[in-house]
């Protein structure tokens, strides 16, 4: 073992790997995460297999909450406080905006638990940590799925037809995707040093339940203001699922596009934020 | 192959000493926040500015040519751990670089990501890919791992079903199919059962011969000498030795018992750190002489006697008290106890202060080597005072047979004798052998 012989390196072999200090803030090496795909799909795999194992009703879950929530809605806010709903059954109105929601705000507490509750993964085996919080908002896919499909069949009983722009559902559920993966990669990356975090969560998704139009329609929000209300991409997201779907509430206008401009600069700082704080994570968590 | 596959140049890992807890919370983190601001702006002043921090590992360089097995070894706490950490990149390091030529795996503990609910066979796949497995990999050594780790009836049974033997065994088996040029292993030996234990050393040296290089950490000395050529002895963060595996163990074993501070055959056991002391450090010292009463310097002759006096206190007076002395190999193996409960004629009665315990051994039989010699003091049937690495004594080669063959191989020596005896006969066969004797006149 003797040191200080640099000679001894073969010509022309580059290192595969080279551990030193963290360097450039810019370097983000997300080319590096392809690397490691098939360990974010078996995450996601893990993660969808035992969400739901030893519970009595299964998957039934992912479509009893947002019923469930539907049903309380309907009662309190449709039937009881008279909410305006852009003239679409208030049920439909409801559930149309509860399927992204839900998502969104499981995948948000989920993606931000997820770096503590996989703390023996991060001390014990590299791999881009970034992959942990991405798995927890893919598999809260799976849910929605089954969500969706209910959807469907609401649709179908009320006879509503879903519009031409239908095509551009997947758009909106991307925005939804990438509104819980750049707060999540906040959040879980705040939680490594402040355990704080999953105390607040909860406020947290409660008070954004209300800032966005889930039970009421945004067009009860002042016509000057309401393409700043984007700003919270989950109102986007909400208006866009129910219009392309439903067709039948009006065009979200420029408010789709602050949402999607709200929703890159999140996700841009959150990617800087996580990979700055990735290399202290083993050190920290 | 003679190529590198790693390179340290420098290595060091800063750590913060202070907080108790390894996480802030935010009411915590804020007032430390302007306090830290104002240390700074005084260490300026002062000088003062690595005050609070911890260095791990510093100035750790060294190289590791492919197809070299290398142990790393060192007490607790001597960065260790911290080094492989830095090598498989779960943690970066603050200074220095490692250059690292080819595919890493580490086996930093066996069933990282086991998730209880899922089949054996999900963990696999599961494991596998978060150990760094190709799922087509997996595939194809699927039925392999099934079979070393001795699971096939359970493979599609939820792991949190399964013994803690069969959990671990299929860990091992998962990690044990890794195929990473470079494979970084802590102490994964020390699971299982002896049994298992034996297949996964075996599996180790399997690996080794293929040519993989492999760095190895472990407590356990005897399977650092039968796996690595050489090793690396780190201690307080730095290397204090690297080469020839046996030397370095040698070394390593030097330095536990020169923490105690050891002047010829007397060891000074009152600044011992490595101990567990209950009552208070009681034990003070150990004496080491062969027979005739002369002090051990150089070593005892295998076959001679020796004598150990241990000093110790009773703060109390008590009425039952014990010492117990165990000789350890360099591989940190117990290779013989002596006890004084086993003293059929000890003094009774009550005592208080100091005193001090004699154990003779009339003919100390033990292969020539170096042994550790660990120290424990009972009273009233319970641990008072233990040291770990008390002291060494080194048994030097002897004529023990008389015959002028020193002894080899084995832990010890016992007298034995061989004698011919006439070997038994079948009937048709005593005259035919009555015949060979009278011809060869035996």
């Amino acid at each position: 073992m003797s040191t200080n012989t640099l000679s001894q390196i073969q010509v022309g072999s580059e290192p595969t790997t080279v551990v030193q200090p963290r360097k450039g803030l810019w370097d983000l090496e997300l080319a590096h995460l392809w690397d490691y795909h098939e360990l974010l799909f078996f995450l996601v795999w893990r993660d969808v297999k035992v969400r739901y194992k030893q519970t009595a009703l299964g998957v039934a879950w992912a479509i009893l909450q947002p019923l469930m929530a539907t049903l309380i809605f309907s009662i309190f806010f449709g039937r009881l406080a008279k909410m305006p709903s852009d003239g679409i059954p208030y049920p439909v109105f409801a559930y149309v905006a509860l399927v992204p929601w839900q998502y969104f705000a499981n995948a948000l507490t989920e993606a931000s638990n997820s770096l503590v509750a996989s703390q023996n993964l991060i001390k014990k085996v590299y791999f881009p940590r970034l992959i942990i919080p991405l798995s927890s908002v893919i598999a809260g896919l799976v849910d929605f799925c089954f969500a969706f499909i209910v959807l469907i069949g609401m649709m179908f009983h009320y006879g509503i037809k879903p519009s031409g722009s239908i095509f551009l559902f997947p758009v909106f559920l991307l925005l939804a995707v990438g509104t819980a993966l750049a707060a999540g990669l906040w959040l879980s990356a705040l939680n490594v040093q402040f355990r704080d975090v999953k105390h607040t969560i909860p406020f947290l998704t409660q008070f954004w339940f209300f800032a966005t139009p889930i039970v009421y329609p945004s067009s009860i929000v002042p016509a000057k203001w309401r393409m700043w209300y984007g700003i919270n991409p989950m109102a986007g997201v909400v208006e866009g699922f129910r219009y392309t779907v439903l067709g039948k509430a009006g065009r979200p206008g420029p408010m789709i596009w602050v949402s999607a401009a709200a929703v890159i600069v999140m996700l841009i700082g959150g990617v800087f934020y996580f990979r700055k704080m990735e290399s202290t994570f083993a050190d920290v968590v | 192959m003679g190529s590198i596959a790693i390179q340290a140049e420098g290595l060091g890992k800063r750590y913060r000493l202070g907080s108790s807890a390894p996480y802030k919370t935010l009411r915590e983190s804020l007032p430390g926040f302007f306090r830290g601001a104002a240390r700074k702006v005084r260490a300026l002043g002062s000088g003062r500015a690595d005050e609070e921090n911890f260095w791990a590992l510093r100035d750790v360089s060294f190289e590791v040519e492919h197809g070299d097995v290398v142990g790393v070894i060192g007490r607790n706490g001597a960065g260790k751990s911290t080094l492989l950490k830095i090598l498989s990149r779960i943690t970066l390091p603050t200074e220095g670089r490692a250059l690292i030529y080819g595919r890493v795996g580490s086996l930093l503990e066996v069933g990282t990501g086991f998730h209880p609910e899922l089949t054996g066979r999900e963990n696999i796949f599961l494991n596998g890919a978060i150990m760094g497995m190709r799922k087509a990999e997996i595939v194809s050594k699927f039925d392999e791992i099934v079979a070393f780790a001795e699971v096939d009836k359970f493979v599609d049974t939820p792991v949190k079903h399964y013994s803690s033997g069969m959990y671990v065994r299929l860990a091992f088996a998962i990690a044990a199919h890794l195929e990473p040029e470079i494979l970084i292993v802590d102490e994964v030996l020390a699971v299982g059962d002896l049994a298992f234990q034996q297949k996964c050393l075996g599996k180790m040296s399997e690996v080794s011969q293929e040519g993989r290089t492999i760095l190895f950490v472990s407590h356990n000395m005897a399977v650092v000498e039968k796996l690595c050529q050489r090793a690396i002895v780190l201690q307080n963060g730095r290397i204090d030795f690297q080469g020839d595996t046996e030397e370095a163990i040698h070394h390593y074993m030097n330095k536990m018992v020169d923490a105690n501070k050891a002047e010829g055959h007397t060891f000074d056991l009152s600044g011992a750190t490595d101990r567990r002391s209950h009552i208070g450090r009681l034990l003070k010292r150990l004496e080491l002489y062969g027979s005739d009463d002369v002090p051990v310097i150089e070593g005892v002759r295998l076959g001679s006697g020796l004598k150990l006096k241990v000093h110790f206190d009773l703060p109390r007076p008590a009425r039952s008290f014990d010492v117990g002395i165990g000789f350890e190999s360099m591989f940190g193996q117990r290779i013989f106890t002596a006890h004084s409960l086993f003293e059929p004629d000890r003094p009774s009665g009550e005592r208080v202060g100091p005193q001090v315990f004699v154990c003779e051994i009339p003919s100390f039989t033990l292969m020539p080597g170096l042994y550790t010699i660990k120290i424990w003091l009972d009273i009233n049937h319970a641990e008072a005072d233990l040291i770990n690495y008390a002291a060494r004594v080194n048994v030097l080669e002897s004529d023990y047979y008389g015959s002028g063959k020193a002894p080899w191989n084995g832990a010890f020596v016992l007298k034995h004798n061989w004698y011919v005896e006439q070997p038994p006969q079948l009937e048709g066969e005593v005259a035919r052998a009555a015949s060979i004797g009278a011809k060869s006149g035996t």
